[in-house]
């Protein structure tokens, strides 16, 4: 793989929008995991005498602060912290199931792959909002709920295309001479498929993570996610939007912050698929 | 040579309500070449694959080393593969685009000898690469990196690594230049050691005389004639087969000895008709030009007209001789 | 004769194909022309080019390709002419077969609008004359059934029937050169007899050029009135047919003529070959192209170019060329 993926990373890095992308991404990461070093406040410190500055340089609150004085900085640098985390490890966990099951169901095809399509329709048919309200209900308000919540529902499209990929990639010779040379079906799932379904595969990974940034924040947004006095994007921009007219930046940092988070992970996803599509083989 | 290796019968191909090999059975001893010829349509490159069961027969029996390869169970028939190979046509894309050369064709080792350590395994694998004429510092490089021909090789290096008892070549120069499939021909005649079978599949006959014991002709999905190489290139019986000797256009060069008119004259006219119109008789009627009432009514069954040559034609007894019969 | 105006008269042509790493020649200066009426057969291996100069005539290379030199039609220049300009001669006085009719003909509409069509843009016909015109140009080229096949589409015809729609969309307008690309090769052997054969017959009904471009020599065998061999983006021997075959003068010719394996003559125990393999597309040196696979190569051969020289019936590009 080695050979494939060196010309795959040359094409992406003269793409100038995914090189800025992959600029941009990168200073956010590094700010969030530096940023609380950087700025001498914290989250959780309210600061009575600067309830919702706006801000500025003179006082030590350079995002300003929300309408209990913690500052707007470190806050929402935390909260990008958050949704970056749930967004990858729901994007991780999506992937590895994703990829298995459609892999296999591809491959073996039949009823297995039947059966195994059926199952994830009727996942999908499930409406995702109350799947989520209903696990809130019984296993009350957690992170760790939200994970697997979102996790849970994301591989349905990634087993999709894995799927869909399989199918073209079984017709191909180079697996029924994998099968001639006495291969197995776990062999060549592992060793053929998988490696020959990875582009779309880390395409599409690529552009979940915005989806369930966006999806974390919507649920968070309404209650159901991350809750006081924890902080994800999603909440901050609930809090923001409540003091719009009053205290606008109170909305627009950590609006702003999504924003480009989700832009740069869409140019990245797109500049990704550019360079792998390239089918040398 | 008289030991047999591979015996085909009754085998029974059927693409939904098409029936593409309908009722083949031949044998193949030990240290033989047997070639089989065909065009589009015949069926053979779908006989490859049902021998080495990648689709399942409708009916019929494949039995190699006295295994039943059809019926077994699958460890077994993954077992048999170690001394049954194929080389395909399309060079490149028989190779995993994923995966270096090397990893390809070390991958039969991984499976049946799972014993080998890695630089055991490579020696194995350079060894080969040079066995087909590559250079063997190449086992890191990928197949997009190499020509036509040399994926051939590379191909051939994968399928005789595990030194099989029979392997077929399905169609393998058809795809490569007339000044490289020499090289790759002889690259298999080579290799060919004492007591390895080749079925040697392809629609080239001027190859094929040169390089079978015996030679097997389909036409739609059945055996129309079995001979001898010399025997059916001097003296074909079946008509299509005929046919198909007439229609490779003829090199000026070349001595006359057996080049009448030109070749569109003799050759078959009209296309293959679609099989399933074929309710009855035999499937050549159409195009031949010998066809009688009887041709039409009753399939002609493949019989043993002079030691070793079969043909299935009703009119197989007599002599003839296509320069005789108006056209 | 000699005077007049050549069908097709290639000069000097080069066709190079700008990539990341730099450029690559496909076509390094070929010079030759084609009599009306004649037949020439054009036969070179992969990397040799050999469809290039003509894609480049019908100007369907990429936007990649850089062209120099001059291809001109009737005397008429065609190289660097606008879409409008080129398409009133291109598909009518100058039309092209392709080697897979299965993906050079359209797959949603049929065969009768196809073959319309073409009458309907270059010769303004109203559609029914126009198709009734197509039903009897199928007849022409022998199709069974021609009224039927109008209304099939391309998937519903076989490959020598689709390759024979090919033919008689080729010849609607009656044009004075037809370029026939790999005509046979994705044919099956009785069945690319039956094309050589059409070939033949529209070429004496119809009395136009023809190029036949194949990289089997045996095809052109009968067919064609004189053979270009090209080698490595050059043309490297250009003689009467029947000369080529009976004394080839460069040595890829002759080595090419041993390649192909006889249905007659004796039976070996090992085929004739041409060790290596042709350079791929950009490997163009100095040296002659051939010199590293030519078994009469000398010191000579490795460092200088040899041109193509010799009377109109017979030019060879060697420095040491095959005598009778």
């Amino acid at each position: 793989m080695g050979g494939l993926a060196d010309a795959a990373a040359r094409r992406l890095r003269s793409n100038p929008a995914a090189v800025v992308a992959v600029a941009a991404l990168s200073v956010i990461l590094v700010l969030t995991w530096l940023g609380p070093w950087i700025s001498p406040n914290n989250s959780q410190t309210l600061d009575w005498l600067h309830i919702a500055a706006r801000p500025g340089m003179q006082s030590s609150h350079w995002f300003g602060t929300d309408r209990l004085g913690r500052d707007l900085f470190v806050r929402t640098l935390a909260g990008t912290r958050v949704s970056i985390a749930i967004g990858l490890a729901a994007s991780v966990i999506s992937l590895l199931v994703g990829v298995s099951y459609g892999a296999i169901a591809g491959y073996i095809g039949g009823r297995t792959d039947h059966l195994m399509m059926r199952l994830i329709e009727i996942l999908s048919g499930l409406p995702l909002i109350f799947f989520v309200i209903f696990l809130t209900v019984i296993f009350g308000r957690s992170e760790y709920l939200l994970f697997f919540a979102i996790g849970a529902v994301g591989w349905l499209t990634m087993a999709r295309i894995v799927r869909g990929q399989t199918l073209s990639i079984r017709q191909r010779e180079f697996i029924e001479a994998a099968i001639a040379s006495g291969a197995g079906t776990g062999r060549i799932i592992l060793r053929h498929v998988v490696p020959n379904v990875i582009g779309p595969v880390i395409v599409y990974a690529t552009l979940t993570v915005p989806q369930i940034i966006l999806f974390e924040s919507f649920l968070s947004f309404l209650g159901l996610g991350i809750q006081e006095p924890g902080a994800s994007l999603g909440t901050l921009i609930a809090e923001g939007a409540g003091e719009m007219e009053a205290a606008p930046w109170i909305l627009l940092v950590p609006g702003s912050f999504l924003a480009v988070l989700l832009l740069c992970l869409n140019i990245l996803g797109d500049g990704l698929r550019d360079a792998l599509d390239v089918k040398d083989g | 040579m008289n030991n047999i290796l591979l015996r085909v019968r009754d085998l029974r191909v059927d693409f939904g309500a098409h029936a593409v090999i309908r009722g083949v059975s031949f044998d193949l001893c030990s240290g033989e070449t047997l070639s089989l010829v065909g065009e589009s349509g015949s069926g053979k490159s779908t006989l490859a694959r049902a021998i080495l069961r990648l689709l399942q027969p409708a009916q019929g029996s494949v039995e190699f080393l006295g295994v039943d390869l059809l019926t077994c169970p699958p460890a077994v028939l993954r077992a048999q593969r170690r001394g049954l190979q194929i080389v395909f046509q399309d060079p490149l894309a028989s190779l995993d685009p994923r995966m270096t050369v090397g990893e390809s064709i070390g991958e039969p080792l991984k499976i049946f000898e799972p014993g080998l350590n890695a630089g055991a395994r490579q020696l194995r694998v350079r060894d080969m690469l040079e066995r087909v004429g590559l250079s063997p510092g190449m086992t890191g490089r990928y197949p997009h990196e190499f020509s036509g021909g040399q994926c051939q090789r590379i191909g051939i290096a994968r399928a005789m690594i595990l030194s099989p008892k029979l392997l077929i070549c399905d169609e393998i120069v058809s795809s490569l230049d007339v000044s490289i499939q020499g090289q790759i021909v002889n690259l298999l005649l080579d290799l060919r050691d004492a007591g390895m079978a080749v079925l040697f599949i392809s629609h080239n006959l001027a190859v094929v005389r040169h390089l079978s014991h015996r030679v097997l002709v389909m036409y739609l999905g059945k055996l129309v004639e079995i001979a001898p190489c010399d025997a059916l290139f001097e003296s074909p019986v079946h008509p299509y087969t005929q046919a198909l000797l007439a229609a490779v256009p003829h090199m000026p060069h070349a001595t006359a000895a057996a080049a009448p008119a030109a070749p569109g004259e003799l050759a078959a006219p009209g296309e293959l008709a679609a099989p399933d119109l074929m309710a009855s008789g035999c499937a050549f009627r159409d195009r031949c030009p010998y066809a009688l009432p009887v041709c039409e009514t009753s399939e002609p069954p493949l019989l043993e007209i002079a030691p070793g040559h079969w043909a299935a034609c009703h009119r197989s007894q007599e002599t003839l001789n296509p320069l005789s019969f108006p056209a | 004769m000699a005077d007049m105006v050549p069908t097709l008269s290639v000069d000097r042509l080069r066709i190079s194909f700008s990539h990341r790493t730099g450029s690559i020649e496909a076509v390094d200066g070929v010079s030759f022309s084609i009599a009306p009426c004649e037949c020439v057969g054009l036969v070179g291996e992969s990397g040799s080019g050999k469809t290039q100069i003509f894609m480049a005539a019908m100007g369907l290379l990429g936007s990649n390709a850089q062209v120099s030199g001059s291809v001109r039609f009737e005397g008429n220049e065609l190289l660097g002419v606008d879409g409008p300009t080129l398409n009133r001669v291109r598909g009518s006085q100058f039309t092209m077969i392709f080697q897979d009719p299965m993906t050079s003909l359209t797959p949603h509409l049929t065969v009768g609008t196809q073959l319309a069509e073409v009458m309907v843009t270059h010769l303004g016909m109203p559609w029914k004359d126009a198709r009734s015109f197509a039903g009897r140009m199928l007849e022409r080229v022998h199709v069974p059934e021609p009224k039927r096949r109008l209304n099939q589409y391309p998937h519903e015809l076989s490959g020598g029937m689709r390759q024979r729609v090919m033919i008689a969309m080729s010849l609607l307008c009656e044009p004075s050169l037809v370029i026939a690309d790999e005509p046979t090769t994705a044919l099956d052997v009785t069945i690319q007899a039956q094309i050589i054969e059409l070939l033949r017959a529209v070429r004496g009904e119809f009395g136009m050029a023809l190029v036949l471009i194949s990289h089997d020599l045996a095809v052109m065998a009968g067919l064609a009135d004189r053979i270009l061999v090209m080698y490595a983006g050059s043309v490297v021997e250009n003689a009467i047919a029947g000369e080529l075959f009976k004394h080839p003068r460069h040595p890829y010719t002759a080595e090419l003529l041993k390649c192909m394996p006889s249905l007659t003559g004796p039976r070996l125990d090992r085929l004739p070959t041409l060790a290596g393999q042709p350079p791929r597309p950009g490997e163009m040196l100095e040296a002659c192209p051939f010199a590293p696979r030519c078994p009469r190569a000398a010191d000579r051969c490795r460092v200088e170019r040899p041109q193509l020289e010799g009377p109109s019936t017979s030019q060879v590009a060697c420095h040491f060329p095959l005598t009778a």
